[in-house]
């Protein structure tokens, strides 16, 4: 597809060789993930994410349209179905844990694929494309998982989308009847958790189309790699197969193996205690809090304590939105034309404080809406603002990068002088 | 212009954040020391272990069949065990014709409707029935509490941050409230002072007193043993696969841990002649 040295498909039997000139559809997958997909040969494991993301998903697919099977979108009956599947539907507790579990673990994959792609530089020019998709897949996972963590009807999902669609209500003017149209009611209800289920449904579906757009967009230019130079000649590239997928296979088994960990021996913990008691409008939870994965946005939304020509509620939520809209904009804030954090060594340090703040959101975004926590999550908030919008459109400017290597073989070879021997290419 | 832009928005967001910040530091540096709170009388869970804790815990049958005991004798004259069905018992060790004894001696009937005159009424429970509700709604249950009304126990385990220990705590921490507690946390009529509770008091009363059942087996019941007897029970109730979960996590890990090694072992080979 990418590069011209692609290995070309040639079908290995008649029924391919039939099948190939009617639908070839084993051409596509030998070019989008096989042989054909020349691939810079010096990726580190943190170019595994994006594969294991995939796999999230699909484990997200499968253990859902199951549980879909055994589940009872209605307010009345919705909690005790999921109790139902625990108890009663044959590994019901394996299917519902794999799922609870599994989304989280999405998560965690996929934030550190953002995180990789905000160091290399994978956003940059000729990849915005890959980027702005992964930014809308981003948003749709939130959507999704906000949606699916309603269905249980426990009292963290009926709080969850009260406070979150309540969001909607400080925009002025329209936002009352917009939270009730999200609704369909005054409040969450059966209408609710039916739509819900609906879009919960749906929307992974709509995920995987982006990602099959988000998989095209990138191998037009080729895969970014941990040097952030472009591919030269074949020397520096190998085929995806054998080489990558006999390391993602190796990723997929660590990644099971953690997730198994959690599903088996500690699969409530990520999880909220009050979910395991039934909606009940009439009581309101001490501390209601999304899931972990909300946390640094959630932290965010409440940072802003005072009105200040709009009400502060407002502010939180434009912010809070903001604070993910940014990242649309980040190819044409960073301006530098180095992309790897490897070679600009301010980009590297404020980077590294990025990801600390980010942590300490998230760690306040789950505390209280006490002080001293609203004022530290004021501080990181104006952090994470001024990164994006202010630090990284100055240093791009300011900043001296190191000399890059000639050549991704050159980088490769130049680790280890001692060998160093011209390498064949494929 | 991007830039332009997003340096003003940025500047923005800074300014309001800031001047948020400066009110908030201003009244939080100059706000007054206020008196005791709940909170600082309240305690945490006490440290106590279960057969059942940990990768390798397993249901010890024989406790849960005493905690089971305490439910029945104790606990479920206000609290309902809604998730849980009669059937169940068979997997702590009853035998079918106990579990039919113990569905059809079962003090509250299960609603039904009379077979010749189609008029509702009531029955015996069956081993297929869940454990009928106390009260026939909200309404009638805190009707029957002083207003406060007895959640039910199946979940409770999991619905409690602080898990099995918080609920054994609170079973076995009532006690007088101490010397110096403010006036407006002193419990009221109705109410009991419990620190492990996170309000400090609470509406259920004490429940267990030494002796209050007579153990088939012998163990003598004090209130710590029956506590944390019914606890176990609950923590069943509120997790029946526990023991199916950990066995196939066992056999999960074995396993994905070989097939790992065998893969990492593969890509090592497929690389073996790649600089890389
Ligand atoms: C006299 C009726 C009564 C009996 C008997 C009783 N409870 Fe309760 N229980 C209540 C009431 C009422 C509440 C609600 C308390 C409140 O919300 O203040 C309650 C609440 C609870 C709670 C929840 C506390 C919380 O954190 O919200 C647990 C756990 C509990 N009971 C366990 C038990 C166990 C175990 C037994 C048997 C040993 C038992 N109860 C016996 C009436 C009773």
């Amino acid at each position: 597809m990418s590069f011209p040295w692609a290995e070309q498909y040639t079908p290995k039997n008649p029924f391919m060789k039939w099948m190939d000139e009617r639908l070839p559809i084993p051409r596509l997958v030998y070019n989008s993930v096989g042989a054909g997909y020349p691939v810079p040969r010096n990726l580190n494991y943190f170019w595994n994410f994006g594969v294991l993301a995939g796999l999230a998903l699909m484990i997200q697919i499968v253990t859902g349209i199951v549980l879909a099977m055994h589940y009872t979108p209605e307010a009345g009956m919705a909690f005790a179905s999921v109790e139902h599947i625990m108890r009663d539907v044959n590994s019901g507790w394996l299917l519902r844990y794999l799922h609870f579990n599994g989304a989280s673990f999405f998560f965690i994959v996929v934030y550190i694929h953002i995180f990789r792609g905000l160091y290399f530089g994978s956003y940059k020019a000729p990849r915005e494309m890959v980027w702005l998709l992964g930014v809308v897949i981003l948003l749709l996972m939130m959507a999704t998982a906000f949606m699916g963590y309603v269905l249980p009807w426990g009292q963290m999902s009926y709080w969850a989308a009260q406070v979150i669609t309540g969001l909607f209500a400080a925009i002025p003017l329209v936002g009352e009847s917009l939270q009730q149209w999200l609704l369909g009611g005054f409040a969450p209800d059966n209408a609710t958790l039916n739509r819900f289920f609906s879009l919960h449904y749906l929307l992974p579906f709509v995920i995987l189309g982006c990602i099959i757009l988000h998989i095209w967009a990138l191998h037009l230019p080729g895969s970014n790699n941990p040097t952030g130079i472009d591919v030269k000649g074949p020397q520096d590239t190998i085929p995806f197969h054998p080489y990558y997928t006999a390391k993602d296979g190796f990723g997929a088994g660590v990644f099971l193996i953690a997730l198994a960990i959690v599903v088996f021996f500690a699969p409530n913990f990520l999880g909220h205690a009050d979910n395991y008691i039934e909606a009940n409008p009439l009581s309101t939870p001490a501390h209601i809090v999304p899931e972990w994965y909300f946390w640094p946005f959630y932290a965010i939304l409440r940072a802003f304590t005072v009105d200040f020509i709009l009400e502060a509620k407002l502010w939180g939520v434009i912010a809070m939105f903001a604070s993910i809209i940014v990242l649309f904009f980040l190819p044409w804030l960073d301006r530098s034309p180095v992309r790897s954090g490897t070679f600009r060594p301010k980009f590297k340090i404020w980077f590294w404080v990025l990801v600390v703040d980010i942590i300490a959101l998230a760690y306040l975004g789950g505390a209280p809406a006490e002080e001293p926590y609203v004022m530290f999550s004021q501080i990181a908030t104006i952090y994470y603002f001024a990164h994006f919008l202010i630090i990284l459109p100055l240093i791009s400017r300011t900043e001296r990068p190191l000399p890059l290597p000639n050549s991704i073989t050159e980088a490769v070879l130049g680790k280890d002088k001692t060998t160093a021997q011209p390498v064949a290419a494929e | 212009m991007v830039r332009v832009i997003g340096f003003l928005v940025g500047l923005g967001f800074v300014v309001v954040l800031g001047y948020s910040l400066i009110v908030g530091a201003i009244a939080y540096f100059t706000e007054e020391e206020s008196g005791p709170t709940s909170y600082d009388y309240h305690l945490y869970a006490q440290d106590v272990s279960f057969p059942s804790d940990g990768p390798l815990g397993r249901f010890d049958r024989q406790q849960l069949q005493r905690g089971f005991q305490v439910f029945r004798e104790v606990c479920a004259a206000c609290h309902s065990l809604e998730y849980v069905a009669f059937r169940n018992l068979t997997e702590i060790g009853f035998t079918e014709a106990e579990v039919d004894a113990i569905a059809d001696q079962w003090p509250i009937q299960v609603p039904t409707v009379d077979e010749n005159t189609g008029e509702e009424t009531t029955r015996n429970a069956v081993p297929a029935d869940n454990f009928p509700r106390v009260y026939a709604n909200e309404v009638a249950g805190r009707a029957a509490n002083n207003n406060a009304y007895p959640p039910d126990l199946s979940l409770m385990t999991k619905a409690r941050g602080e898990g099995a220990a918080y609920l054994y705590s609170l079973l076995v921490g009532y006690q007088d409230p101490p010397a110096d507690l403010p006036e407006e946390f002193l419990p009221t009529t109705g109410l009991y002072y419990n620190p492990y509770f996170p309000n400090l008091n609470l509406a259920m009363p004490p429940a267990l007193f030494p002796d209050q059942v007579t153990y088939a087996d012998g163990t003598e019941a004090t209130v710590q043993q029956m506590a944390w007897d019914v606890t176990a029970f609950l923590i069943w109730t509120a997790e029946p696969r526990m023991e199916a979960r950990k066995a196939t996590g066992w056999a999960v890990l074995i396993f994905l841990i070989f097939a790992t090694v065998l893969a990492f072992l593969s890509y090592k080979n497929v690389w073996r002649d790649q600089k890389h």
